[in-house]
């Protein structure tokens, strides 16, 4: 009313903004083989791991960069980035009390405590500083359990033949552009092995802290779950606001066996870039990607992705056994201008495979937001059953919001479904509330939770309380 | 409790109430009627603070304070509700958790206790027993996939729960076969009391057959035109509008 004009408050500004000074060990910017073989020497791998990085890098010669996706980005540069960092004073596997202290500094403002009594209960934390592993929480409980979370540089180490059997086996070397570049680049990441019949003690974790302007990020992932084991892991993101914009090309590999099942949960918020110029931000690639390799094994895909520029990002899930399970529950929101093509990939070949995608996509201010994905049901997927709910929310009358679904059906005896929705949260919805006495920020809070519950519910209990916090930040002010 | 002083709005540009007045005591009943397009339910959504409508002059008092300046939580704190013509969907959010939410939310504007979902849960019982509602209701989502008559029917739930001093109820009968009018009317009968004020807004005389009103007053072209006893709703009945917008009291702005 103009009797009661409000003066609109700044949005709450991106708190994980900051910059830690480290000091850093790199090499000159710009790819080339030597660049590959510096890195590989720098961390001290075995051949079979230079080979693999060399093989990527022909590949990635040969490959362009795609642009089906519904984004805009200015060029991308390779030869203008830097591809190895790490901090210099960097521990020897895992003793955290030699990781140098603004590192430590560093997690602790990102309210992940790595001080004993503080931590996460129950939350085993890798922590992964501009793409180098920093230490791990909880050592001894995940020993003792036989479970291995340790950085990717360490496993290479310590388990190289799992490594070596694994990496590459979901995610093939040639597979993408990014995912292709990351195969030769990549630099450090998380390692999970969960020996066969073992349940594990806890959630596994790692935080992903990006600190450097012109380091490229290039994380690698790999999860395997024996014969009848679980496990369950999340991973969290953020990254200081720089004006200028950071490539992160992570692989994540997940395998599971028979009867064996892998929960993994994303809550990703890298610096998305100024709201009002776009300026700056991360560009988000990923390629994940889970197979179902034994009988009965299920993978299921969490996310919750709130931050980043740009974000092209297709959890998939291969359902190769018989009666395997892949699921895929995703909130996406976009503020500001940013952009957002995510979606899932879910592959049946199997018989009696099932699939279940929940996508959540929610764009306010000026941003973008789509939906693509892809069923495909081989022609032995014989009783495969799909079930697809994809529901856009607009924000405004400035953002827009897209579904690409992708459906290929291999056989007659298959079932798919696909249900689609976009709403508006609109004034009227504020003013209902409002009218009940409750305000407009509590309103805008409990409407979107509503309408993500259903991703929500699949998050571990700290993390779901966090995203719905994130969510309703996210969106202050852009309502009316 | 309500005094509303030659008030005026309008919205876009557009002007829809143009001098109006009106006052409400505590236990009164007052209906307004009037023809399509007069402005009734913009005076529901003015006093309820709609942020659309843009005030050009006079002055509302409610219960003291300037109405005026108050956001629409702070009405709704103050003791101020309005039954929606049409109440919004909200997917994802249980009528519970709604209900619970604005209960709380009230009681701690004013300083009262708050009541835990347990305690709450007892008294909405009793609330959906006195406005005849199935307990399922609890359970889904907050107006989704509700028919026209039960997201009335929830209209009068949320007034039973959150009890304000002030409700205006607009066209809660409109869309209602008659038994479902009954049940309604008969929940707002329950609920009103000596301390309260409900102005009921409607097209028709029927349910004013359930409510009794204590004025019956005609709005035409954003203004009470004629106000009068019980009575003269029945007489807007048989004889319509088309009389009073020729009598020479009325002010024709085409």
């Amino acid at each position: 009313m103009a009797t009661e004009s409000a003066i609109p408050k700044p949005r709450e500004e991106y708190k994980y903004g900051f910059v830690t000074e480290v000091e850093m060990d790199s090499i000159p910017k710009g790819l080339n083989e030597s660049v590959v073989r510096t890195i590989s020497a720098k961390k001290e791998e075995p051949q079979f791991l230079l080979d693999f990085r060399l093989k990527a890098y022909k590949r990635w010669l040969e490959m362009k960069e795609p642009h089906w996706a519904n984004i805009t980005y200015p060029v991308i540069d390779y030869q203008n980035m830097c591809y190895y960092t790490a901090p210099k004073n960097k521990p020897k596997l895992n003793s955290l009390e030699e990781v140098d202290p603004a590192i430590l500094k560093t997690f602790e403002r990102l309210g992940i405590p790595l001080d004993e009594q503080k931590r996460l209960t129950n939350v085993a934390v890798d922590m992964v500083f501009d793409s180098v592993s920093i230490g791990t929480t909880f050592k001894k409980k995940l020993d003792d359990a036989g479970v291995v979370l340790c950085s990717i540089s360490e496993a290479i180490k310590t388990h190289p033949e799992l490594v070596e059997k694994y990496l590459g086996s979901v995610v093939p070397i040639g597979d993408n552009f990014y995912a292709t570049l990351n195969s030769a680049v990549f630099s450090d990441g998380s390692f999970v092995y969960v020996p066969k019949g073992v349940i594990s003690p806890m959630e596994l974790s790692t935080y992903f802290r990006i600190n450097d302007k012109e380091t490229g990020q290039f994380e690698r992932t790999l999860i395997i779950a024996e014969e009848d084991s679980f496990v369950s892991y999340l991973e969290g993101c953020t990254a200081p606001a720089f004006t200028t914009n950071q490539l992160h090309a992570a692989v994540v590999e997940l395998i599971a066996l028979d009867n064996a099942q892998i929960k993994y949960a994303t809550v990703q918020n890298w610096y998305s870039g100024n709201p009002e110029t776009g300026e700056g931000g991360v560009f988000n690639f990923v390629t994940k990607r889970g197979r179902c390799a034994g009988v009965n094994s299920k993978i299921s895909w969490t996310q919750v992705e709130v931050g980043a520029a740009i974000t092209w990002k297709y959890p998939s899930c291969i359902l190769q056994g018989d009666n395997s399970v892949g699921e895929f529950y995703s909130v996406a929101l976009t503020n500001g201008q940013m952009q957002a093509d995510t979606g899932t990939k879910m592959i049946h070949i199997g018989k009696n495979t099932k699939s279940t995608v929940v996508s959540k996509g929610i764009a306010a201010d000026t941003s973008h937001n789509s939906y693509r994905g892809l069923i495909k049901i081989g022609p032995k997927a014989t009783g495969a059953r799909n079930y697809t709910q994809c529901d856009s929310m607009l924000v405004g009358a400035r953002c827009s919001a897209n579904t690409f679904p992708y459906i290929e059906v291999g056989n007659a005896t298959s079932q798919v479904e696909h249900e689609a929705s976009t709403s508006k949260l609109n004034e009227d919805q504020l003013f209902y509330f409002m009218t009940r006495g409750i305000s407009q920020e509590n309103a805008v809070n409990m409407i979107v939770n509503g309408f993500c519950k259903e991703v929500i519910r699949e998050l571990p209990l700290e993390f779901a309380v966090e995203t719905q916090k994130l969510l309703s930040i996210k969106l202050e002010n852009s309502v009316g | 409790m309500l005094d509303i002083k030659d008030l005026y709005c309008s919205i876009e540009g557009k002007a829809i109430l143009k001098g109006l007045k009106l006052k409400v005591k505590a236990g009164e009943i007052h209906a307004i009627m009037g023809p399509n397009g007069a402005g009734k339910s913009t005076l529901a959504k003015v006093l309820a603070g709609h942020p659309a409508y843009t005030i050009t002059r006079g002055e509302v008092t409610f219960k003291g304070q300037n109405l005026l300046e108050l956001e629409p939580e702070e009405r709704a704190h103050a003791g101020l509700f309005m039954s929606f013509q049409y109440p919004v969907e909200i997917p994802g959010v249980s009528n519970f958790l709604f209900l619970h939410t604005a209960y709380n939310v009230n009681r701690k504007a004013r300083g009262e206790k708050e009541l835990t979902a347990e305690e709450f849960a007892k008294y909405l019982n009793e609330k959906m027993a006195l406005v005849d509602i199935k307990t399922e209701f609890k359970d889904r989502n907050l107006n989704e996939g509700f028919s026209g008559g039960e997201k009335k029917r929830n209209e009068i739930l949320q007034l039973a729960v959150l009890q304000p001093s002030l409700a205006i109820l607009d066209e809660t009968d409109s869309g209602l076969d008659i038994d479902a009018m009954r049940v309604v009317a008969s929940g707002v009968n329950h609920i009103m009391n000596k301390e309260m004020g409900l102005i009921l807004i409607t097209h028709y005389q029927r349910l004013l057959d359930y409510i009794k009103p204590d004025f019956v007053h005609v709005m035409i072209d954003g203004k009470i035109v004629q106000s009068g006893g019980p009575e003269m709703a029945l007489q807007l009945e048989e004889k319509g509008y088309d009389w009073l917008e020729k009598s020479p009291d009325a002010e024709v702005v085409k």
